[in-house]
This record gives structure tokens, C-alpha cells and sequence, in this order.
């Protein structure tokens, strides 16, 4: 049996798909990223915040209302989505005419009450939330054990990606959106109601944020602090694939997944710096992010 | 006669207000109230102390105790900080607690300087009873040397003799890899591998196949809080735990197991040194802590600081003073007593010693509600559970 860099090829491909799953974490929250940084020009640094949110609705469902995770995927990006737009109708529309800066220091200071109230009501040690049991168990490759769970994580974020994608791209819709992002008064002035568009937007990435966080219930431990763990490494994703891009999101959160999970097997101790080393050396070299247009 | 009245009254109160409040004390709770280690630390520990004072009556026996707290984040120099102003401006005689192992070795050297005295119940390292023991500091809970015996002996006499550590690469972990390591093979046992993850970590599927591949019949999780619960889950998630491996962890406390689940959590091995379900003693005192704490049960660290402030008014109310060198003394001379420990002493070197726990996780089927969690595999004697006095180092008992 041969072996690639000292690792037998079964190992190396277990990694490789682990990896996958991992970046589809990645690649759906940078793209709610993408998509609020693009259409709406707002440096969202609640968004981890409204991942948590995700999870955690998806818990309160199950333990308050006994309703399962079917419902909770559907269910809580609604939910934490509606947060989302009357934060967007009361605060973030204010700030459209300034700074940059100004999104981000009130997104920031909104995930930092939000973290906080969560911590204050439920502590920081997690809640129990467990798989359906449909998804329950798992397959054996020959190579790995990959549970359903897993398999299933991979699924739904391709199509969330995907999706989102060809609606932003390929619709009408889409291209009135980046119409109304390129010059909203003449968009407006063909009698469309821009703010709105706006606003639903900011709902959308907030909701693909908290799909994320319900999807992330059953694997990972549900506690406030949860997405501020992971919002730093994801808008390092965001820089990569270039501020704004929807398919360099995609292709580079799944990308830095796997370049993630390689480095797991051959250095885990530089595991969480390897993003940021890219970062840094994508940067020096294509300061747009490798998917994003020339300034 | 109205003068008279007067003056008896003023004399009574006189005499009163001097046999009443004989030593004014005031001890401060420091420890983590708002991360990852505010649920087994926390408020908790704030309020044993409170019913640590109180079930002494120490009003009625003439000490009147203030307890302050405060949040160090599990930064050391936020703890160094706090510990000066406690020390130098607020007058607070005794720190309690402290968790996270840097923050705690911080305050050791600041009351030292300050020769005031430092009760620990939350942080694991051995050194605070070793090389960096403190006449003025007592360690009362648990160490990283008694977890990774209790554990590790216990896992290899029962047959688990091959390892794999997945260890959080920082000082803390390296430390309870090192320590369980050298207990592994002394009792026969082999290490097969280790891997070291950043702290903290979010997915530890990679390092948890890893470990599966290596064929090991353990795998020891030498990491903590948000790291141990992550592994777990994502262990019980790939099927480890099924396929007959089994996980070790070397630092896992109840509100862990709380927060994973029965269904996630069984069959986990672990080492505590305090339980409300052990007796009717621990019952009933839980039972109270339950109640002013929204039904949450307590850890072992909470328990260690009412037992640790019990301990200490106790040495205050037979020195009759508050001098930190006579009750220290004083401290170390009797035994101590107390519902959540049981009789027990204070070496020399700092280490309260006490009967340590092995604990196996309930299936969810054996478990009777929320907090039902555990099942006693083997009690430690006391003269076992931590490390021989001449063995650590301590520059006091050589």
C-alpha cells in the first residue's frame, strides 16, 4: 500500500471530507457575510452573534415548545431573520450615508448585548441538542466513519450556498438588488421600492447566519460564545474570497476547510493560524481577495 | 434616673458591640463570572461562601464577615489587579477560589508579598502545592496530579493500557498530558500518540479520527470547559465511543456533563473530589445551594469554598484574631471537618488532602432526572489520591 507524505491515502481522505464539512460552515456564514457586505455595504460583526441566535432558538423550540429540528431549521431563521430587519428598520438604516466604520462599531456592539444577555440568562457551559434520529448513526466508507449527520450538514449548506447564489445572479430579483446597490435612485425611480429590497436583504444574511446555527446545534457545544469563537476565522474567509463576493465566499469557505483540516494531520498546532497566514499572503499579493473586482 | 437608664443602656450596648463583633473579616471571592469557567466557578462560589458564614454563625459567635467578589476573566494580570486593590485599598483579609491555573499561581505570589492568606478551590495546577508552594496559600479541591492518577491508575488496572491524548496546546494541557502520561506507564500502560489542538478549539473530528486510527483503547482528553464538551460530542457523533474505545477525561466537571447530555456523555470516566448525590450530608447541604441558585447543583469547586471558608472561620474563631500567620498556623494544626468532604488536614505544603472519586457517566435509562449524572466506580483514600509531600517540590518541607 502506498502512502502520500507519510500518511496512508485512507487518512488523508478522511481528512479531506472532514475538511469539506467544516468549510461548509465556512462558506454559508461567509456568504450571509458576502451578501449584507455587498448589497447592503455593512460590516455585519453581529453575525456570529445571530449564529449563536440560531442554535439557540433551535433549542428554546425543542426544550419550550417541543418542536423538533425540521421545524427549527425552518422555523428559527425566520425567527432570528425578523430580529435582524428590525435591527436593520431602527439602527442600521441610519448609518447607510457614513462611514463603513459606523456599521461595524454598531454591529459589534450589538453582538456583544446580544452574547451578553444569553450568557446572563443561560450561563456559558452549553445546552444538550441532539440529531434527529433519522440522521441518527452513520455510514462506513472503508476509509472513515462518516456519520449521517455530517453528510447531511454538507448537503444543506451546498444547496443554501447554491441557491443564494443563483438567486442573487441569475433572477430578476437578483438583479434588481444589484441594481439598487449600484445606483438606488434610478432603481427607485423605476418604482422600486429600494429600502425594502434593503431591508429583506439584511433579513436574508442574517437568516442564512441563524440556518447556519441550527444546523450547527447537534455537532458542535450550544453556547453564547459559539460564534465569536468562529466570526474572526470567517471574516477571514470573507477577505480571502474578496469583501462582497458571493462565489468567492463559496468557493473559498469550502476551500479553507479543507486547507484547515490538512493542516490538522500535518501540524496541528498551526491549525488556527493557517487561515491567516493565507489571509495575510492573499493580501500582499491580490489586496481585492482572489474572487473580488479590481478598486 | 433617666440618666442612669441611660447610661446602663449605653453600657449594655458598649458591651455588646465588644463581645459582638470581636474580629471584623473580610474575604473576597475571585473568579471567573462571565467565560468559560463562570458555571462551576462563578456566582455559585459566591453564594457557598455566603452559607458557609452563615451555617457557621459567625455573627453570633463575634466575627462579622463582609465577602466581596469579582470577575478576573481568567486573565492573571486582571487577577493580579484585583488581588492588590483587595489587598492594599479595600482591606480584605483571605481570597477564595480563583480558577484557571495562571490567574491562581498570580495571586499565590501577590498574597505571599502581602502575607495575607489565599484559599484555592478552582484552578488544577499542582505547582501551587509544589515548586511554587506559599506558606500563606492553602489548595483545597483538586489538582492536576490527583486527576490524572485517579483516572489514569484506574483506567490501566481495569484494562485500558493503550493511550492516545488529544491535549489543548497550552501550559494546562501540557501539564495533564505530562502528568497522565507518567501515570499511564507506570502502571504498565503504553502511550500510542498525542496531538496537540490550539485553544480553544470548535471542531475536533480530525484529531478525534486521528486517535480512532491509532488503535488506542483510551482516548485522554487533556483539555477543558468548551474544548472537553466539543470533543465529546463529536466522539459519541463518529462513533468512537460505540466502536469500543473508550474517553478519559482528565478534567471534566458536572456542569459539563450537564451541559452535553446523558445520551452524549455515558460511560465517561472521571475524577471529582465532591458529589451532592454521595451522602445525606452532601444532600441536603446541595439541596439548599439548589434552591438559592435557580436549581443548578453545585461542582466540586463551589463546594471547595464553602468548605474552605468554614475552615477558615473556624481557625479564626480558636485564635480568636485574624493575624494571618496564627491562623494560618492554626489552620494546618486542626483537622478539618466539614458536610461536603468529610474530615480531612492541611499539609504542610498547602495541599488539603480528602478522599477523591471515580466516577463512570449513567446511561440515560439509570438516570433518575437532571443532575442524576453520575455513578461512584471507586473511592481514593485520602492518603492516596494526591502527591506524596516530599515528592513535590515544595521549598517549605525541605
Amino acid at each position: 500500500m502506498f502512502e502520500l507524505l507519510g500518511i496512508p491515502p485512507q487518512a488523508l481522505f478522511g481528512q479531506l471530507l472532514l475538511g469539506l464539512i467544516n468549510g461548509s460552515f465556512y462558506a454559508m456564514l461567509s456568504l450571509g457575510l458576502a451578501v449584507i457586505f455587498g448589497l447592503l455595504n455593512i460590516i455585519n460583526f453581529a453575525h456570529g452573534a445571530q449564529y449563536m441566535m440560531g442554535a439557540f432558538v433551535a433549542w428554546m423550540l425543542g426544550n419550550y415548545l417541543g418542536l423538533g429540528y425540521w421545524w427549527a431549521l425552518v422555523i428559527a431563521p425566520v425567527v432570528v431573520g425578523a430580529s435582524g430587519i428590525v435591527i436593520e428598520r431602527l439602527m442600521l438604516s441610519r448609518l447607510y450615508h457614513l462611514d463603513h466604520l459606523y456599521g461595524l462599531l454598531l454591529t459589534f456592539g450589538l453582538a456583544l448585548i446580544i452574547q451578553g444577555l444569553f450568557r446572563n440568562a443561560y450561563g456559558v457551559s452549553g445546552m444538550p441538542y441532539t440529531a434527529p434520529p433519522v440522521l441518527a448513526g452513520g455510514q462506513n466508507l472503508g476509509f472513515m466513519f462518516l456519520p449521517n449527520y455530517r453528510a447531511w450538514v454538507v448537503v444543506a449548506s451546498l444547496v443554501a450556498c447554491f441557491g443564494t447564489w443563483f438567486l442573487i445572479e441569475k433572477t430578476r430579483l437578483g438583479a434588481y438588488l444589484r441594481a439598487a446597490t449600484e445606483n438606488p435612485t434610478l432603481v427607485g425611480a423605476f418604482g422600486i421600492n429600494v429600502p425594502r429590497l434593503i431591508t429583506l436583504t439584511y433579513g436574508f444574511g442574517v437568516g442564512l447566519a441563524a440556518f447556519a446555527g441550527v444546523l450547527a446545534a447537534p455537532i458542535y457545544s450550544v453556547n453564547p460564545n459559539m460564534g465569536a469563537d468562529l466570526i474572526i476565522v470567517v471574516f477571514a474567509v470573507v477577505v480571502i474570497g474578496g469583501m462582497g463576493s458571493i462565489m468567492g465566499a463559496i468557493v473559498t469557505g469550502f476551500g479553507l476547510g479543507i486547507i484547515e483540516g490538512l493542516t490538522r494531520v500535518f501540524y496541528p498546532e498551526g491549525s488556527a493560524v493557517v487561515i491567516f497566514v493565507i489571509m495575510a499572503l492573499v493580501l500582499l499579493v491580490k489586496p481585492q481577495g482572489l474572487f473580488g473586482r479590481p478598486v | 434616673m433617666k440618666f442612669g437608664k441611660m447610661a446602663l443602656a449605653t453600657a449594655v450596648g458598649l458591651l455588646m458591640a465588644s463581645s459582638a463583633w470581636a474580629v471584623d473579616v473580610k474575604i473576597g471571592v475571585l473568579n471567573d463570572r462571565s467565560g468559560v469557567y463562570a458555571d462551576l466557578s462563578g456566582e455559585g462560589s459566591v453564594e457557598a461562601a455566603r452559607m458557609a458564614i452563615e451555617d457557621f454563625d459567625a455573627a453570633g459567635k463575634g466575627i462579622n464577615v463582609e465577602v466581596v467578589s469579582a470577575d478576573h476573566q481568567n486573565k492573571p494580570d486582571i487577577a493580579s489587579n484585583i488581588a492588590r486593590q483587595w489587598y492594599d485599598q479595600d482591606g480584605v483579609d483571605a481570597i477564595f477560589d480563583v480558577p484557571t491555573s495562571s490567574a491562581a499561581l498570580a495571586v499565590n505570589d501577590i498574597t505571599r508579598e502581602k502575607n495575607k492568606i489565599f484559599i484555592n478551590s478552582g484552578a488544577g495546577t499542582a505547582d501551587l502545592t509544589g515548586k511554587s508552594c506559599s506558606p500563606n496559600t492553602i489548595h483545597w479541591t483538586y489538582d492536576t496530579w490527583a486527576l490524572a492518577h485517579g483516572t489514569g491508575t484506574a483506567m490501566v488496572e481495569q484494562g485500558y493500557d493503550s493511550w492516545f491524548f488529544i491535549t489543548a496546546d497550552y501550559a494546562f494541557g501540557h501539564a495533564l498530558e505530562a502528568d497522565t502520561i507518567a501515570v499511564v506507564e507506570a502502571a504498565g500502560g503504553k502511550v500510542l500518540g498525542t496531538v496537540r489542538h490550539p485553544f480553544p478549539g470548535q471542531d475536533f473530528s480530525s484529531y478525534l479520527l486521528q486517535a480512532q486510527a491509532s488503535g488506542a483503547k483510551v482516548i485522554g482528553l487533556a483539555n477543558a470547559g468548551g474544548d472537553t464538551v466539543n470533543s465529546i460530542k463529536q466522539a459519541s457523533e463518529f462513533g468512537i465511543t460505540q466502536s469500543g474505545q473508550a474517553l478519559a477525561g482528565l478534567l471534566i466537571f458536572i456542569t459539563d456533563i450537564h451541559a452535553l447530555g446523558l445520551p452524549t456523555a455515558q460511560g465517561l470516566v472521571l475524577t471529582e473530589s465532591f458529589y451532592w448525590d454521595l451522602n445525606d450530608d452532601t444532600r441536603a447541604w446541595s439541596k439548599r445551594f439548589a434552591e438559592r441558585m435557580n436549581g443548578a447543583m453545585p461542582t466540586m469547586v463551589q463546594a471547595g469554598v464553602y468548605a474552605g471558608v468554614l475552615h477558615y472561620l473556624k481557625a479564626i474563631e480558636a485564635v480568636g484574631d485574624k493575624e494571618s500567620g496564627a491562623v494560618m498556623a492554626k489552620m494546618k494544626e486542626m483537622p478539618t471537618s466539614d458536610p461536603l468532604f468529610g474530615e480531612g488536614k492541611v499539609r504542610a505544603d498547602g495541599r488539603k488532602v480528602h478522599d477523591m472519586y471515580l466516577f463512570k457517566v449513567k446511561a440515560p435509562e439509570a438516570s433518575t432526572g437532571p443532575w442524576d449524572y453520575y455513578e461512584l466506580m471507586a473511592t481514593i483514600p485520602a492518603d492516596k489520591a494526591f502527591r506524596p509531600l516530599e515528592d513535590g517540590g515544595c521549598p517549605l518541607v525541605q
